[in-house]
């Protein structure tokens, strides 16, 4: 079911300008206000959070450009913690301010969650210039929670750089590439699920591979040049980025400075040319299809034409996604009610 | 009382074995406080000493470090400095005496200091006997006072054990602890398996490290003792005594080549097991504590060498001196007045028993050689398996007593009582710690430090430095550093630098789900109509401000929050009050759930408290957990707190009742 809708009253509209400006200025508990409005679905309160996520989307932040969005993923065991904890102190020792987003599976029975990153990040979580948020992924079997994407708009807009972890491998990897400008891919040295991931396609998203745990010695170079040789430009959404592949430990801080200059190089790589832009746009069209998928199935996307998302999109650049998927959703609604 | 003078002057007589050691865990408030409770002790009979220190000095700081505000004396005795130490012992004359000390991350430095202690009194360090508890891998388990990475610890115990073994020959360098296994819900087996796989660990590194000959490895090995719990089931914690004993000859011989009968022999001490004492009808814990006493006395194969009993008061608050002369008095009536020391093994051929130790063994052996097979304990640590079966083990406890499968009495049955007179006069059956001892110990410490040479203080520490960097042994410099004036918090700094700090991973994330009980899913079906009223999940953090590591509790809460349907934001121990804050504020939580075991509860709650008002969270309800007297739970809900919970509420699931409850009533105000 579609949420109910409500006309943005006068003071609706001022609180979420108000709200916005204090996000936007990098203010910490409005940061926390943000993400709870957009975390928020009762129907009576969705358009408190459209028009938030709308002046967010619109707004300039206070301090410099919007923040770059990272996405660390990797199996189970490979260290992304260790590590996720090193970039974060990393980005802090270049005076950069640092959210993070970490997802936990949620038990499908319950709905319970237990969200351990705070522990898991130790240090980090107690650093003043990082703001950590931990998500449970709710409903989404092995994926992330709708509110990923909203939230990470929310403190994108706030702070230099934030990061989304994400425990599982798989599914989630394809979600979270729709929502970051850099994706990194955590390594352990001559992990067999080397060859699956392979398989799965999953080497063709990272922009930057880190083999950890490298003090395994030629093991971790030979992982290293096994994922150079493996990774096929050809078959790269971004045919002009050679994807970085670098050995270090994540424990010994070993290769952090490195990994932090590579994800900079990323991100001047997708200002400099066209891909920043066509990625953005990707994502923007992925996260709009992949909510009109879950709330109305296939049959509801099939009510709209070809391209549509596309080009609804594409015709506003200032929207949110999440005002953009409400209001194609109104379309399929129409459809679906005439039928 | 010794079998020579029964030989010669009453020969009518059977000879009697002789007792076990006889100890009382204790120390509080301050040196001077607790050196005139240990005179008291041994003028009763005590026969040993054990000491209890505070969790600033277990955790490495001084007193007048940020985080040990409120705990400064409230566990333990705080020893900053070679001083606080030396009136610790005063005219207790210590190359008489055995002393344990249940010291672990800074084992090395309270060692340091009782060795120079001893040399101002002008005792040899050869001439010391006594033990330090040095046992690692269980504070990540359980008791939560680690402070370094498990490879650095590891280094650290090991250099305490090839110093001693040399140095200080009659001292027990390691007292590997199943107690607390058991206390955080370890199974005996678990608590045998585990034990013995983490001995392994500590002597495979120390035989590895040290390249030590095999004459002294054998030395090593049968100066490793372990620290075990005793439960109410005395016939098979009995039995578990029996198969460890086993387990550890087997382990001496194959895997390490020990000959020597003597070394072979498993030495144990045995403090009562405190987790089944109860709050309600607390005089009842005097029967079980006696019944425990005796399943580990009872086998003369497998008694126990030293033997400390809790207090029947203990889940109220602290004991009192009276409280602690009962328990000392029932060892003694064990002891001298029953027969029990008057034969051999009463055991040796019954069926039954023989059948109970071979299945203990044959199960704890399985389950060693998986921890061994998976890399062995400091491995099973990193990944969490021991800390999973353990919250796992503990889980299923909770829930048997919850269901009443497992019958506790005066608790979850036979419930109804008159009025306890041993309790009537209310606070005044619990010691209460003299409020001023904390700025009394920080003045001292103030005093200390000006009055020390701080120049050769500054020198020790760089040596140590030094030391530590280059790999070599920590004690040299270290008790270098105790005779210079050099204090807790200041050696630990150095080791804090080098070495980094450490978080242990929690194991609650694999707590499985349990079944839906009625009670269970009434509970579930109101944090899901909560949750859509509050327009997104009821979220709750969970965690433990203060020093105080035992998280065993405020896991159990997060596992069982989780399984009522909230989202749950564990965030584990050591937690300042400020950033208990930060993080509700960040996590956008509904309510918070503080849990504290060490005392410190009224000053760190207010703070957390206050802080959420001042930076506008104030509407945020706080829920505490903790051996909390009736007066401190007043006063704490007077500031402000919604609900305070006590170890007689074992009833989890109520406890996610009320906090819906808590959650719902701030939500329409």
């Amino acid at each position: 079911m579609p949420p109910e809708r409500r006309g943005l009253s006068a003071s609706d509209s001022s609180d979420a300008a108000a709200l916005a400006m204090d996000v936007l200025a990098g203010d910490r508990p409005a940061l926390s206000r943000a993400l709870n409005q957009v975390d928020d679905d009762r129907p009576q309160h969705r358009e408190r959070g459209l028009a938030l996520l709308d002046a967010l989307e619109s707004g300039p932040r206070t301090k410099g450009e919007r923040g770059v969005r990272i996405g660390v993923t990797g199996a189970p065991g490979s260290g992304k913690s260790t590590l996720l904890d090193a970039l974060v102190m990393g980005l802090r020792a270049r005076d950069r301010t640092v959210g993070v987003l970490a997802v936990d599976p949620s038990s499908q029975r319950t709905g319970g969650a237990l969200l351990g990153d705070r522990m898991r990040l130790g240090s980090a979580a107690r650093d003043a210039g990082v703001f950590l948020r931990s998500l449970a992924a709710r409903d989404q079997l092995g994926g992330l929670s709708e509110v990923t994407g909203p939230s990470l708009d929310v403190l994108s807009s706030a702070l230099d750089a934030v990061f989304v972890e994400t425990v599982g491998v798989g599914q989630s990897e394809a979600q979270v590439i729709d929502l970051v400008d850099t994706l990194v891919f955590v390594a352990q040295p001559a992990a067999g699920d080397l060859i699956q991931f392979m398989k799965a396609g999953i080497l063709e998203w990272p922009d930057v591979f880190y083999v950890n745990k490298s003090d395994l010695g030629t093991l971790a170079a030979r992982t290293a040049a096994e994922l150079r040789s493996g990774i096929d430009l050809g078959t790269r959404r971004d045919p002009d980025f050679q994807p970085l592949v670098l050995c270090g430990s994540a424990r010994e801080g070993i290769g952090i400075d490195e990994l932090l200059d590579a994800i900079d190089v990323h991100q001047e790589h997708l200002k400099t040319s066209k891909q920043g832009e066509l990625r953005r746009r990707t994502g923007r069209i992925a996260r709009v299809r992949s909510a009109l998928a879950t709330r109305y199935g296939r049959f509801g996307l099939a009510c709209l034409k070809e391209g549509a998302i596309e080009a609804f999109v594409d015709a506003s650049t200032k929207a949110s996604v999440d005002r953009l998927s409400d209001e194609l959703g109104e379309q399929i609604e129409e459809a679906l009610s005439k039928g | 009382m010794s079998s020579k003078a029964s030989l010669t002057d009453t020969p009518a007589k059977p000879e009697r074995d002789r007792p076990w050691m006889f100890r009382t865990y204790s120390g509080h408030s301050s040196a001077a406080a607790s050196n005139a409770l240990y005179r008291s002790n041994l003028a009763k009979g005590q026969t040993g000493l054990s000491v209890a220190f505070d969790l600033p000095t277990q955790t490495g700081y001084d007193s007048d470090h940020l985080l040990a505000r409120g705990e400064v004396g409230k566990v333990g005795v705080p020893i900053c400095h070679i001083d606080d130490m030396e009136s610790l012992f005063k005219d207790i004359p210590l190359d008489q005496m055995n002393t344990s000390m249940t010291i672990n991350a800074t084992a090395a430095w309270l060692l340091s200091l009782y060795i120079a202690t001893a040399e101002r009194q002008g005792t040899e360090a050869k001439d010391l006997r006594g033990t330090t508890q040095n046992d690692i891998i269980k504070e990540y388990l359980s008791r939560g006072t680690f402070v370094f990475p498990p490879e650095a610890s590891m280094r650290l115990t090991s250099e305490v054990v090839s110093y001693t073994v040399n140095h200080v020959p009659n001292w027990n360098p390691v007292n590997v602890c199943s107690y607390h296994l058991q206390e955080a819900g370890a199974t005996p087996v678990q608590e045998i398996a585990f034990a013995m796989a983490n001995a392994i660990s500590v002597l495979d590194f120390v035989r590895d490290r040290a390249e030590v000959d095999q004459e002294t490895l054998s030395r090593i090995f049968g100066r490793i003792s372990f620290f075990l719990n005793a439960g109410i089931r005395f016939v098979e914690e009995m039995c578990k005594g029996r198969a460890m004993n086993k387990l550890w000859e087997e382990i001496g011989r194959e895997r390490y080549g020990i000959t020597d009968a003597k070394m072979l022999r498993l030495r144990y001490g045995v403090q009562v097991n405190s987790l089944g004492l109860t709050e309600a009808q607390p005089e009842n814990n005097i029967i079980r504590i006696a019944l425990e006493a005796l399943g580990v006395t009872l086998s003369k194969r497998a008694r126990t060498r030293s033997l400390q009993l809790p207090a029947w008061n203990e889940a109220l608050g602290l004991p009192r001196p009276w409280d602690q002369q009962l328990s000392l008095r029932t060892q003694q009536i064990l002891a001298f007045e029953t027969d029990l020391l008057e034969y051999g093994d009463l055991f040796d051929g019954s069926h039954v028993i023989e059948a109970k130790t071979a299945e203990l063994l044959a199960a704890a052996r399985d389950e060693m050689n998986h921890v061994l097979e998976m890399g062995g304990a400091v491995t099973a640590i990193e990944n969490a398996y021991m800390k999973q079966r353990l919250v796992e083990s503990h889980t299923a406890r909770l829930r048997a007593i919850e269901s009443g499968d497992l019958k506790v009495v005066g608790v979850n049955d036979y419930r109804e009582t008159v009025e306890s007179p041993l309790v009537g006069e209310g606070s005044s059956s619990i010691l209460k710690v003299d409020a001023s001892a904390e700025r009394n110990q920080i003045e001292a410490l103030e005093a200390f430090r000006a009055r020390r040479n701080s120049d050769e203080a500054a020198r020790a520490l760089r040596q140590l430095e030094e030391v530590v960097k280059n790999g070599g042994n920590i004690m040299p410099p270290s008790i270098e550093a105790a005779k210079l004036g050099v204090t807790t918090g200041e050696w630990s700094q150095v080791l804090r630098q080098v070495f980094g700090e450490y978080r242990a991973p929690t194991g609650v994330s694999a707590a499985p789900l349990s079944n839906a009980s009625e009670d269970v899913s009434s509970v579930r079906g109101r944090v899901d109509s909560l949750s859509k009223e509050l327009g997104r999940r009821l979220k709750i953090l969970v965690g433990k401000p203060g020093l105080d590591g035992h998280s065993n509790g405020a896991e159990q809460i997060a596992v069982k929050a989780r399984d009522v349907g909230m989202e749950v934001v564990y965030d584990g121990i050591r937690l300042t009050p400020e950033e208990i804050v930060q993080s509700a504020q960040d996590e956008g939580v509904h309510v918070i759930g503080l849990s504290i075991l060490s005392g410190s509860h009224v000053v760190l709650v207010t703070d957390v408290v206050d802080r959420l008002r001042k930076v506008g969270l104030g509407d945020i309800p706080v829920v505490v957990g903790g051996i909390i007297p009736d007066d401190d739970a007043h006063h704490l809900k007077n500031s402000g707190v919604a609900r305070v919970y006590t170890p007689k509420d074992f009833d989890l699931t109520r406890i996610m009742d009320e906090i819906v409850d808590v959650v719902s009533e701030s939500n329409a105000a």
